[in-house]
């Protein structure tokens, strides 16, 4: 006797800006499998939705408040999608964080974060406070140059 | 000071830092001239990631992608000025510019528009009320969160559901700012749909899709917002009103070119150009959000590197187009750009469709090209590609969309 039920759903693929409408026929029963997938434009899709029903995952980014820098804060990133479930915890711990200037793109801001093996790193360079003028100084001489 | 150049560039967004770049390629002496201490425009607050995914095929957020493009910068000899306002454009190629060193002034054979787009505010869509604060564009919001760390609101409500007015309905809720909903006077929502599951679905924030806001109220704060539904006709539908009460009010309520201070070429709002990004002045090019606005920062670095390269050839005498065929909106077509082509070089066809289609299919007429869409509405941007054709005498061309059901 096959009792193994048939769901249907509908998901976007969030990976990319073409946002995919896949219209998906699984199971769940043990383990998630795709029986049918329609109006996927690339194979990244299908592990997509694989995920989505599974345990969505989505990219964390937000901001980070930086001490003596040219300007407040850096804007960071997960390096790896995290979670969805765990996003507000996440949250709650790169909010209490501060760093100190200078912050290079790509410096590991939080590592491991809450053990889902994805790194909070910058994605923008903050000067500290001084070498912004030094750096200005530099561009004027450029330009009289 | 009085400079000599052969391509200056005003505005160093996404466009104009991928259009310096591409003149210097193509041999020019560039200057990049930027109002703000820092270059990149919106892409300094759109910390979210999403952008380059076509341009560097990878998956970027705003200040990753305007650094690989500062990189590259860095390696060539164009001559970034920030903190520098362009206070005039003349006819005879002068460009007349103002930094803390004083006023100056530049002789240029060919200038590259690149001056993006400002928001339309809410006292634009004369609705009635108190006069308070806590009413913000999107994009002043996301700069008090993103870039000064300031908690702008306890609880807010969005107007519009552009990709602006939704990455910051998920921004103000992970910042822990209630966000009782974004209402949409449309009954489709203005944003890419992935960012409708990724920036409302996935945190249960409601999507009220055929509303608009009537009146706000409030003593010097605001305090209560007032919403309708609104039916086909666009009259508010008897009965339907629900009152939120909150401190903030974040309007997206779309964008609007900057053409500023370029006074004499032809603008629509944004200026009108040629497949090879020329307006109507023939040494003046335009690139991204200043000509239309655009869903991706990669089709506006791609038109940015385009505008830079024919800028530097024009400035060498290497680009002289000879004809220019016009490009017509047919039925059921919002936006079109370019609106000229020079039938010698392709062409980047970017069209918006009026309404939403269950399948639409998109004709380009004389030149027999057929594309179908599933599922195409006006907040997403369709490209189509068009070969240069030099055989063909073609006076003019024509755009429509019909539903193919
Ligand atoms: C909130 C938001 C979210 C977005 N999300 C995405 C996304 O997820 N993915 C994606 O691919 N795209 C996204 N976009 C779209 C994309 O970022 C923009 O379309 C693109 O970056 C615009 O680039 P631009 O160079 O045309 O304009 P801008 O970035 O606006 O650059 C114009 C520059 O010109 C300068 N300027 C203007 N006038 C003068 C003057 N007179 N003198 C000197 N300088 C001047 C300005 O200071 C500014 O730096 C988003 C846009 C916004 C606003
Ligand atoms: S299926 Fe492929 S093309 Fe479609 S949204 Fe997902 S990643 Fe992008």
């Amino acid at each position: 006797m096959n009792l193994v039920e048939y769901k249907k759903k509908k998901i976007i693929c969030t990976n990319c800006p073409l946002g995919c409408k896949i219209n998906l026929i699984y199971t769940d029963a043990d383990e998630v499998e795709i029986i049918e997938a329609q109006g996927n434009t690339c194979k990244r899709g299908l592990e997509f939705a694989k995920q989505e029903i599974t345990d969505p995952v989505r990219v964390v980014v937000t901001s980070v408040k930086v001490e003596d820098g040219e300007i407040p804060m850096t804007s960071v990133r997960s390096d790896k999608p995290v979670p969805l479930r765990l996003m507000e915890e996440i949250m709650d711990v790169i909010r209490e964080i501060k760093v100190n200037a200078p912050v290079v793109k790509g410096d590991i801001i939080v590592e491991n974060i809450l053990n889902t093996g994805a790194n909070i790193i910058s994605t923008r360079t903050v000067n500290s406070r001084d070498s912004k003028s030094k750096e200005q100084k530099k561009l004027k001489e450029n330009y009289d140059g | 000071m009085r400079y000599e150049t052969d391509v200056t560039v005003i505005g160093a967004g996404g466009a104009g830092m991928a259009a310096a770049l591409s003149a210097h390629r193509n041999g020019a002496d560039v200057i990049l001239i930027e109002r703000e201490e820092e270059s990149g425009g919106v892409l300094n607050q759109c910390i979210h990631n999403g952008f380059g995914l076509h341009y560097y095929r990878k998956d970027l957020t705003g200040p990753e992608f305007k650094e690989t493009l500062e990189e590259e910068l860095a390696t060539t000899n164009v001559k970034v000025l920030e903190g520098t306002f362009v206070l005039d454009v003349s006819k005879d190629k002068k460009i007349t510019f103002v930094n803390s060193k004083g006023i100056h002034e530049v002789k240029t054979k060919a200038l590259v528009m690149t001056t993006g787009a400002r928001e339309r505010h809410f006292n634009s869509l004369g609705i009635p009320g108190d006069r308070v604060s806590g009413i913000f564009t999107a994009g002043v919001a996301q700069k008090y969160i993103n870039l000064q760390n300031l908690k702008p609101a306890n609880s807010a409500l969005i107007v519009g559901s552009g990709d602006i007015g939704l990455i910051m309905a998920r921004r103000l809720h992970l910042e822990g700012i209630e966000v009782k909903g974004v209402v949409e006077i449309l009954p489709y929502p203005g944003g890419l749909e992935r960012n409708v599951q990724q920036c409302l679905r996935d945190y249960n924030i409601p999507l009220y899709l055929s509303h608009s806001v009537t009146r706000v109220e409030g003593k010097n704060r605001l305090d209560k917002v007032y919403v309708s539904q609104i039916d086909e006709a666009g009259r508010i539908v008897p009965n339907s009103e629900r009152v939120f009460n909150v401190d903030a009010l974040i309007t997206s309520v779309g964008l609007i070119p900057s053409v500023k201070p370029v006074e004499f070429v032809r603008t629509g709002p944004g200026f009108i150009t040629t497949n090879t990004n020329q307006t109507t002045a023939d040494w003046i090019f335009a690139a991204g959000n200043c000509t239309v606005i655009f869903d991706l920062v990669d089709y506006v670095a791609r038109e940015g590197e385009k505008a830079g390269k024919y800028a530097a050839l024009y400035a060498k005498n290497e680009y002289v187009p000879e004809e220019r065929i016009t490009i017509k909106k047919g039925k059921n077509i919002n936006i079109i750009h370019p609106s000229y082509i020079d039938p010698n070089e392709s062409t980047k066809l970017y069209v918006r469709v009026s309404k939403v289609f269950q399948r639409a299919e998109i004709t380009v007429e004389p030149l027999g090209i057929e594309i179908i869409e599933e599922e195409a509405r006006p907040s997403e941007m369709i490209e189509i590609h068009i070969k240069s054709f030099k055989e063909k005498r073609i006076k003019e061309i024509e755009v429509s969309a019909h539903e193919l059901g």
